[in-house]
């Protein structure tokens, strides 16, 4: 899973000036991972554990260095039954990965495999979201999968690629979420875009215009 | 009091009003002790739950299983939670009590499946075995087989918990012959050919827990499934589903109109359509548990369709901290305008505003239990950044009956006060990285008259406020207070000045003695559990546990 400072650096930057935020008005992402947790309890005796205040805490926290995913004992409260239960669950699920690739976010059981459609194109590809360390990655990835085979083919052989027949601004890279809703790719943590992306879709034309373009997220 | 005749103790005690009190007072009196017939024993403090009480803390069963083998052998019925059982006295336990006809096993653990055997192969006259949420060591399937075929009075067995596998056809034979059952759920293991075939035997069947549901199996399994689940005319509650395909969802479908529970909060397997599409059927639905990924649409669709919608219960299916959640205040803001019979709530979420929970106020005013979990500790309101002071405030203004409350998110000692001034039926309040300074459990204990329990974790209340109303605690049944502020010195005084209260502490795991190498120094005490006695310090404390 991709560590939680990686999205807030320049990914989120790009997307925002795509100006099409999904989130509610007054969040930000970043408030996210400063307001976040306090340290667990220390484990060395004797120490004085200062509980900081809630303000000066999250002053504390905006100048740490951001936890992944950090746990803190005991939180959130569920049972440990319950805790148990899941795990019982994935273990029994986890089947040996189709392409057994020693990626470089080692750990992963698995491929994800999503299809991904360009509208226009003939047929469909299937890309492994567990291979990309980000977004940037991602979208490399499916230009390179997809706006080739829009050169036009009397271009022929030393073809100029600085001039594409066709432009990536007016593409926009969407995903179908687990409830069925159309996204626009970009908006949340790259790991939580990974566990609810079913499909993708690049739009393009009138649709795409104004979406936010691929060259821009 | 054993000096009195019995007609004055029973004239003493006539003037208690009420059934708890009455219970309650019944167990420390001798002389009613050996015509005992039910016993509820809980054991740890509620926060072992989430891995904070070490292991080998306490909890023991064993000497009370001794005690009642001793001295009320007409005990039929044994009720316990958080306790650690053994095999041993699972045994012991058949065996002593030859009218014994009911055990029920929470959140214990200890046992294995061999000390099940013990109680199914001896209790002659076993209605009810439910086992929930235990840690159970698997021994294999033989336990099963232990109910002899005289015994034909099993009302409830419930052993969805344990993990192993099951045998078939002893499973089917018991239930055949259990005429009079009314509860049944099974555990993951049981397929779902077998749960056909038992549901042919249980037509007065209102509570089923079924196997695992999932997708390999064919459509005539589905089938006969859907038949078999159509003779229980009575079902009104189901659970289990675990890893079920959403293919199974609409042979479930003849059953919904019926239901009024529904527990699907251990299945992540369903979705939000999946969840949607079953739920939507359940028009009579008055408890329901789920899974967040149901998500604020899908609490929507609860909204409008169970409207006499009592419990809720939504759990989050990502345990990290700053996990992903699909739920947010929008999904209680709908159901809380859907479902004004709302009375009892415990909900994961990743985030929440003042104004939704004023709303949510406004909408249910009928709240008796209010447990919010906001996963990330400290969050502020959404919208304005501002704690849930005001929030929480709306709800134990607006919420006159409310006896248990979990708060959550950014909260200053504000709402404290406004806990202490309004909620004055609370009984459980559990308190996690909320306040600013002493006062805010001062207001609590000072002006919450009915509490009894509290149980705090990360934050900043010390010893002022741990000694600032110590009468207090006489008139509770425990206090937890673990990564706060309280020390050494606070908790001795707090001792010396109640010996009527056992004060324990908890070291570090690794033994560590500095606390003895710095007596009477402000060293910080790690966790604190305090709690009234009658019977001064317990004998059965690890060497972690200091009582001082």
């Amino acid at each position: 899973m991709a560590d939680v400072a990686s999205y807030a650096a320049d990914d989120v930057d790009n997307l925002k000036a795509t100006e099409l935020r999904l989130g509610l008005p007054g969040t930000e992402e970043e408030k996210t991972t400063a307001a976040l947790l306090p340290t667990p309890p220390s484990t060395p005796r004797g120490k004085k554990r200062d509980v900081i205040s809630g303000a000066a805490e999250e002053e504390a926290a905006k100048t740490a260095p951001p936890a992944a995913k950090a746990q803190v004992v005991g939180w959130p409260p569920v049972r440990s039954y319950r805790k148990s239960c899941f795990q019982q669950q994935a273990s029994s699920k986890s089947k040996p990965p189709p392409a057994p690739e020693e990626s470089a976010a080692a750990g992963a059981a698995g491929a994800l495999f999503v299809k991904v459609s360009m509208d226009g194109a003939p047929y469909l590809r299937k890309v492994d979201l567990k291979m990309y360390k980000g977004y940037r990655e991602l979208r490399e990835a499916l230009e390179a999968m997809f706006l080739s085979c829009f050169v036009s083919s009397g271009a022929g052989a030393g073809a100029n690629a600085d001039a594409p027949a066709v432009n990536p601004s007016d593409f926009a890279v969407t995903y179908e979420d687990k409830d069925g809703d159309l996204m626009l790719v970009g908006d949340v943590p790259f790991d939580m875009f990974i566990s609810t992306c079913k499909r993708l879709r690049i739009m393009k034309g009138s649709e795409a215009r104004g979406l936010g373009s691929l060259k821009n997220n | 009091m054993t000096y009195f005749p019995e007609e004055v103790v029973e004239h003493i005690f006539s003037f208690l009003p009420s059934h708890s009190d009455r219970n309650t007072v019944s167990l420390v009196c001798k002389v009613w002790f050996p015509k005992l017939r039910v016993l509820t024993v809980k054991g740890k403090p509620h926060f072992a739950d989430f891995n904070l009480v070490p292991p080998d803390w306490g909890g023991y069963a064993a000497p009370w299983i001794e005690a009642a083998a001793r001295g009320c052998v007409g005990l039929e019925e044994l009720r316990m939670k958080r306790m650690v059982v053994s095999d041993e006295g699972l045994e012991l336990l058949a065996r002593s009590f030859p009218r014994f006809k009911a055990l029920v096993l929470i959140s214990c653990e200890g046992f294995s499946t061999e000390g099940l055997a013990d109680i199914a192969s001896h209790c002659k006259f076993l209605r009810e075995l439910d086992l929930q949420e235990n840690d159970v060591e698997d021994r294999g399937p033989r336990w099963l087989s232990c109910f002899p075929d005289s015994c034909t009075s099993l009302v409830s067995l419930n052993f969805a918990c344990i993990k192993g596998e099951v045998d078939s056809a002893s499973l089917e034979r018991l239930v055949a012959k259990s005429p009079n059952l009314r509860s049944l759920r099974l555990n993951r293991a049981v397929s779902v050919d077998t749960l056909s075939k038992i549901l042919m035997h249980t037509p007065n069947l209102e509570d089923l827990g079924t196997g695992n549901l999932t997708d390999e199996f064919q459509t005539e399994s589905y089938l006969r499934l859907t038949n078999a689940l159509e003779k229980c005319k009575m079902l009104k509650s189901l659970s289990g589903f675990w890893d079920a395909s959403p293919v199974c969802v609409p042979f479930i479908y003849p059953l919904c109109h019926q239901l009024t529970g529904l527990n699907l909060s251990y299945t992540p397997t369903l979705d939000y359509s999946d969840l949607t599409r079953m739920i939507s059927r359940c028009v009579k639905l008055q408890r329901l548990w789920v899974l967040d990924c149901i998500s604020d649409k899908g609490l929507q669709v609860v909204a409008s369709s169970c409207k006499d919608l009592q419990e809720l219960r939504v759990f989050p299916s990502d345990f990290y901290v700053a996990g992903y959640s699909a739920v947010t205040e929008e999904g209680l803001v709908a159901i809380s305008s859907g479902c004004p019979k709302l009375s009892s709530l415990l909900y994961f979420c990743h985030q929440m505003t003042n104004d939704a929970l004023i709303t949510i106020a406004k909408n249910c005013p009928n709240f008796i239990r209010f447990r919010l979990c906001i996963l990330e500790p400290r969050k502020p309101d959404a919208m304005t950044n501002q704690p849930l002071d005001e929030g929480f405030g709306a709800i134990v203004r607006e919420c006159k009956g409310l006896r248990r409350l979990s708060i959550s998110g950014l909260l200053t000692d504000k709402v404290f006060m406004y806990i202490g001034k309004y909620a004055k039926h609370l009984e459980m309040l559990s308190i996690a990285f909320a306040g600013d300074s002493d006062d805010g459990m001062m207001h609590v204990l000072n002006g919450c008259k009915n509490l009894r329990k509290l149980e705090i974790r990360d934050s900043p209340f010390g010893d002022g406020a741990l000694l600032g109303n110590v009468a207090k605690y006489e008139t509770m049944r425990s206090l937890w207070m673990s990564s706060c502020n309280v020390t050494l010195k606070g908790c001795e005084i707090l001792a010396s000045k109640m010996p009527m209260l056992n004060v324990e502490i908890m070291n570090e795991l690794d033994g560590s003695s500095e606390m003895e190498e710095n007596p009477g120094d402000f060293s910080k005490v790690e966790k604190l559990y305090v709690y009234r006695t009658t019977a001064g310090a317990r004998g059965d404390a690890p060497n972690f546990v200091k009582i001082l």
